[in-house]
């Protein structure tokens, strides 16, 4: 089939998916899942059947209607929308499986809204991917928004409500307020919209106004969390574990930075911004963020809210290299989207398999459960080290390039930060690595009922800070852990995909680097 | 044959019928015929918007009288397309309609009301269509005097207090118009609007023009309720009766924008109110103000159709925004918005409608745990509410796309940073309905609930449909709106 | 003296305004309804009278066609003013079918009794 088939396909079929498990709902779960399974293959094939034209050279393009003059919604796949693309949907399999493991196994409620959410979800985040002009990944933007408005608030408990408010509050407001703003403006001054290789704005919107076109871009895309408006990311772990792992560690928060090097890339335009400076503000901004969050994710005990806050950090990497805005820092910020997706996802994975299990949350009680939940562990230590940027795993591609080019651009303070935020990744990632294997179980000093784990119910996650909640369960694996064992081959196996996934990637990263090239500004800085 | 006679049939039909309803007494016969008569003005209507688009204005001369001497019905893209909105938003209400007023208001005074309702939509049709200005001013009392009987017809006894609050005002602003037209008659000896615009240019700033310049824009605006003139209106559309507020909210302000419009750009011209009485900038102060206010005190509403009011009289302010920038832009953002809000409101109106059918009360705590009871009520009022805080894929998004569009276009960012700023104030209003329905326990004395009737929710989503459906497939109301701007402005540029 | 010639000439035109104001003046001053509607109707007289008073062409007799009349006041603001009345009186009608409604609900037509006893609701 042609590319120009396989977009709607790739961007509807999750939608049709999503009426299929609507249909099914809950009284035929396996159905259900079954059809989500089935949704998230079809949808990765039709991603993957474009590769090979973008590969080409090709900008397969496809418009759909136009919902006012002259601003279609058009969908266009270049290189870096299709390797978002390709990440989304592949995860999402692997995530589909994972969530049929999590859910069940801790017995959540309302799981054919769950599962719908997400498939719409997927399907904004495509959206987003492929989208031809910024109308239409605005549309797609909000689309994603309000459909994993939800699944954040998918417990719909007093907690989640705070969440939602946070989530949705930050998300809206600085879409409405500044990204609309800045699309209205740009489409006021350019008279176009579209992503056009050079960028758009080059001659038409100079000085202190584009300064503030600047501001309005990257504070309105919230989902990049630049500080201060970073707090709907930790607000938004209230979610079930497999939401924060494919959503608030690769479809959302990746559709926000990957519309950063959009904006970046085909509305400003690299030249433009590196003659004008304008987005020098931003490398001290991005830095800030990378080194802050990373502090305060040295603080968190619990094992999610760690995990929220590396996000945080890491995203302001891909911020940070779009600021700079050299080829070689926004193809560092490129790959850091790839390899920070299966490193972030492999961690979150973890996380949740950690929940199911022994519906532990916090980092000081995992003394000792390596040995009793090896895989889990030690995939956990493979997605650490690929989010530090250690070989033999992918991460190191996208720092090393990040890196080349703040140094190449002479961006000292750049270079400084990257390298600490490396020394407080592995300050805040190993720990529990080596609590789980190396220090003796904790002897606990009162006895919980001993009941087999992992069959608790209720919502065991989520409460981001609060100490000694949801008591009991915190006392099931006295004894070092006795009859805690490895969770659900559904909850293990995925993550221990996505761990040979960080692996390969670093093996296999010169096809991500073939493709990226594809696009003009990139092409060539390797030879 | 008959196709000449549309512009006239337009008002007549529910015109006539109205005083067949009272003799209706058998169960629906006088819905059935109200409903009947909505529906053939909305195609009457349906069909003179299209041949206004390809053939331009009609014009009708009432008994053959020739204008200016005779009454004129002039049906242009301006008025074709407010015509469209009120009576095709009427009709899907007036589905709504059945139902909800056979539970609020009982069998014996249901054809009654349904007299009254015609009178108010032909009197609405009235005021949009005629080319006389003294006859605008008959028909809008003709609506507004059945409107009070409408909205004295709340459940509440509060209604009748907010009913005759809202007479005595809106008998001040109707004697302001015809203030305003005696004055325009005095000096210029004609009605008819297109020879009062001609004659008008010659007496420049001559006071008594001026004076009735003041009457005929403060008599418009308390029709329009526009802030600070607004204060009848949170209370009638909170103590009508639900397909009432519904029908008002959708209707009764828009003709008023409407009245505002004609008088400000077809009579007095956009010359004179923009550039010799620079009228532009009062206006969109008061509706930028008004804006900030009403929405900030939608907030703290506990009663959400009161909620919905307050934010009606935000959403006005955003017509006027439009319109007080005097181009084509702002002028065709003011008509989308006045077309797409009719859909929004109505939607939210009629969900909330559903809601007091089966719960009783509009109250934010009768709200708890709807989402899990009325799942198709509350999923109604979310998608109307995701529209009136203007998100993607909504007619809401079109109208702030193209407010924010044309405040840019005269480089007026100051107000387009708070327009947006404003519609923050939205989802903060209309996240408090929706937090109790899906995140609070219903009462626990509270009976069993069921979803609403089929009836009630069909014409809800119909109306949600309609919020999504000109959110993608812009070119009726988009299209509309800038035929209606360029022929009001014609070739005028601030 | 000017002041006192534009009185004598233009005395209608005074009247209106105190009619006009006397009745906004009760319309917004007094909680009575009864006396709202007094004052509305003043309000609604006054422009009657406005309307008749610039009909009038000087030297004109009353618009009937009569042997050797040249010039009559203009009849069209008399019809208007027809109208506008039917409006006035239904208006005033509606209003106190409305103020009987609101005497049979609260026992008062006192606007600030009837605020005192809805803030209970």
């Amino acid at each position: 089939m042609s590319a120009e088939v396989l977009i709607p396909i790739a961007i509807f079929a999750p939608l049709v998916g999503m009426v299929l498990i609507l249909l099914s709902g809950d009284e035929r779960p396996n159905q259900r899942d079954a059809m989500m399974v089935l949704t998230s293959v079809v949808t990765f094939a039709a991603v993957a059947g474009i590769v090979p034209e973008v590969e080409a050279g090709g900008r397969p393009r496809v418009e759909l209607l136009e919902i006012v003059p002259g601003l279609p919604i058009a969908f266009e796949v270049e290189p870096l929308g299709m390797l978002f693309g390709l990440i989304a949907s592949f995860l999402w399999i692997i995530t589909s499986f994972y969530g049929i493991g999590y859910m069940r196994g801790h017995h959540e409620k309302n799981q054919t809204r769950f599962f719908a959410c997400f498939a719409v979800a997927i399907s904004a985040a495509l959206g987003v991917a492929f989208s031809a002009n910024m109308f239409t990944l605005f549309v797609a933007y909000e689309v994603l928004t309000l459909s994993t408005y939800p699944l954040v608030a998918h417990h719909q408990d007093h907690e989640a409500q705070r969440g939602g408010r946070i989530y949705l509050g930050i998300l809206l407001t600085t879409s409405i307020c500044l990204l609309l703003i800045a699309i209205v403006w740009t489409w006021v001054a350019a008279g176009t919209l579209d992503f056009t290789p050079g960028g758009i704005l080059a001659g038409r919107v100079q000085g202190p106004e584009l300064a503030i076109l600047f501001f309005l871009y990257m504070y309105g895309i919230g989902k990049a969390a630049l500080m201060p408006i970073h707090s709907w990311l930790p607000a938004a772990m209230v979610a079930p574990t497999p939401v924060s792992a494919l959503l608030h560690a690769v479809a959302v928060v990746k559709a926000g930075v990957f519309t950063v090097l959009k904006v970046v890339i085909y509305i400003f335009g690299l030249e433009h911004l590196v003659d004008t400076g304008v987005s020098q503000w931003f490398v001290y901004v991005a830095g800030f963020t990378v080194i802050a969050a990373s502090c305060i994710a040295l603080t968190k005990d619990n094992l999610k809210a760690r995990l929220a806050y590396s996000t945080v950090s890491q995203l302001s990497y891909i911020v940070l290299g779009a600021a700079i805005a050299t080829p070689f820092a926004i193809l560092g910020s490129a790959m850091h989207i790839a390899m920070h997706a299966f490193g972030k996802i492999t961690l979150f994975f973890c996380a949740g398999a950690i929940m199911v299990a022994t519906h532990k949350t916090k980092i000081s009680q995992l003394n000792g459960l390596g040995r009793r939940m090896p895989f889990t562990f030690f995939a956990f230590f493979l997605g650490a080290l690929c989010v530090i940027g250690a070989p033999p795993l992918g991460g190191i591609w996208s720092k090393w390039h990040l890196l080349m080019g703040a140094y190449d651009a002479g961006q000292i303070i750049a270079v400084g930060v990257l390298l600490l935020s490396t020394v407080l990744n592995i300050a805040y990632l190993l720990p529990p690595v080596v609590r789980a294997f190396l220090l003796p179980p904790k002897a606990e000093p009162d006895h919980g009922d001993g009941s087999e784990a992992g069959h608790g119910g209720g919502h065991g996650e989520g409460h981001n800070d609060a100490p000694g909640d949801h008591g009991s369960d915190d006392h099931r694996g006295d004894d070092g852990g006795r009859g805690i064992r490895e969770a659900p081959a559904l909850c293990v196996v995925p993550l221990t995909l996505t761990a040979i996934g960080c692996l390969i990637l670093f093996f296999l990263a010169e096809p991500l680097f073939g493709l990226l090239e594809g696009i003009s500004e990139l092409g060539a800085i390797r030879q | 044959m008959i196709s000449e006679h549309l512009p006239v049939l337009q008002v007549v039909v529910p015109l006539i019928a109205a005083p067949i309803c009272i003799l209706l007494r058998r169960d629906d016969t006088a819905w059935g015929l109200a409903t009947l008569a909505t529906w053939i003005s909305f195609i009457i209507a349906g069909s003179m918007f299209v041949e206004v688009q390809s053939a331009g204005a009609l014009s009708y001369a009432l008994g053959s009288w020739p204008a200016p001497w005779g009454i004129q019905y002039l049906v242009d893209p301006l008025n074709a397309f407010v015509l469209l909105v009120v009576s095709g938003v009427s009709a899907v209400v007036m589905l709504f309609a059945r139902d909800s007023i056979l539970d609020e208001l009982g069998r014996e005074r249901e054809n009654l009301f349904y007299c009254a309702y015609l009178l108010v939509f032909a009197g609405l049709l009235g005021v949009t269509i005629t080319h006389d200005a003294f006859n605008l001013f008959v028909f809008l009392e003709i609506s507004s005097l059945a409107t009070y009987v409408l909205i004295a017809a709340g459940r509440d006894r509060r209604a009748l207090v907010a009913s005759f609050q809202y007479l005595i005002i809106g008998t001040i602003g109707a004697t302001f118009i015809v203030l305003g037209v005696g004055f325009l008659y005095a000096m210029t000896g004609t009605l008819n609007m297109a020879d009062l615009a001609d004659r008008v240019r010659a007496y420049d700033t001559n006071p008594a023009i001026i004076v009735a310049y003041a009457f005929l824009v403060i008599g418009a605006t308390i029709k329009l309720a526009l802030f600070p003139l607004h204060l009848w209106l949170p209370n009638a559309y909170t103590f009508a009766p639900s397909m009432v507020s519904a029908f008002l909210a959708a209707t009764a302000t828009k003709v008023g924008f409407y009245v505002l419009m004609r008088f400000v750009f077809t009579v007095f011209g956009p010359e004179f109110s923009f550039d010799t009485l620079s009228v532009g900038l009062p206006l969109a102060i008061l509706a930028i103000v008004g804006i900030f206010a009403t929405s900030i005190v939608a907030i703290f509403q506990n009663d959400v159709k009161r909620m919905l009011a307050y934010s009606s009289v935000a959403q006005i302010g955003y017509m006027v925004l439009g319109m007080s920038l005097a181009t084509t832009t702002g002028v065709a953002a003011g008509l989308i918005h006045l077309f797409n809000h009719s859909l929004i409101k109505a939607a939210l109106f009629c969900s909330v409608g559903c809601i007091v059918y089966r719960l009783g009360s509009s109250h934010i705590n009768s709200f708890a745990g709807a989402g899990r009871r009325m799942p198709w009520t509350m999923a109604a009022f979310c998608a109307g509410g995701v529209s009136l805080i203007g998100l993607p894929m909504t007619a809401g998004f079109i109208s702030k796309w193209y407010i924010i569009l044309a405040l840019l276009e005269r480089g007026w960012w100051p107000i387009a940073v708070l327009l947006v700023v404003s519609s923050i104030l939205a989802v903060i209003y209309i996240w408090r309905a929706v937090e109790p329905a899906y995140f609070r326990e219903p009462p626990a004395d509270a009976g069993p609930v069921s979803e609403a009737p089929l009836v009630l929710l069909t014409a809800t989503w119909i109306l949600v449909f309609a919020n999504i459906w000109f959110g993608i497939e812009t070119s009726l109301n988009v299209g509309g709106a800038f035929a209606a701007a360029e022929s009001l402005l014609s070739g005028y540029a601030p | 003296m000017d002041f006192v010639d534009g009185f004598a000439t233009h005395y209608n035109y005074w009247i209106v305004i105190i009619l006009m104001m006397t009745g906004f003046y009760l319309v917004i001053a007094r909680p009575n309804m009864v006396k709202q509607l007094v004052g509305l109707s003043l309000f609604q007289g006054s422009m009657f009278i406005l309307y008749i008073s610039f009909a009038y062409v000087t030297g004109g007799s009353a618009p009937i066609i009569v042997e050797g009349e040249q010039s009559y006041a203009n009849p069209l603001p008399h019809v208007l003013i027809l109208t506008a009345i039917v409006v006035g009186i239904s208006t005033t009608a509606v209003g106190l079918a409305l103020v009987v409604r609101i005497h049979q609900a609260f026992g008062t037509i006192e606007e600030d009794e009837i605020h005192d006893l809805t803030r209970e609701d």
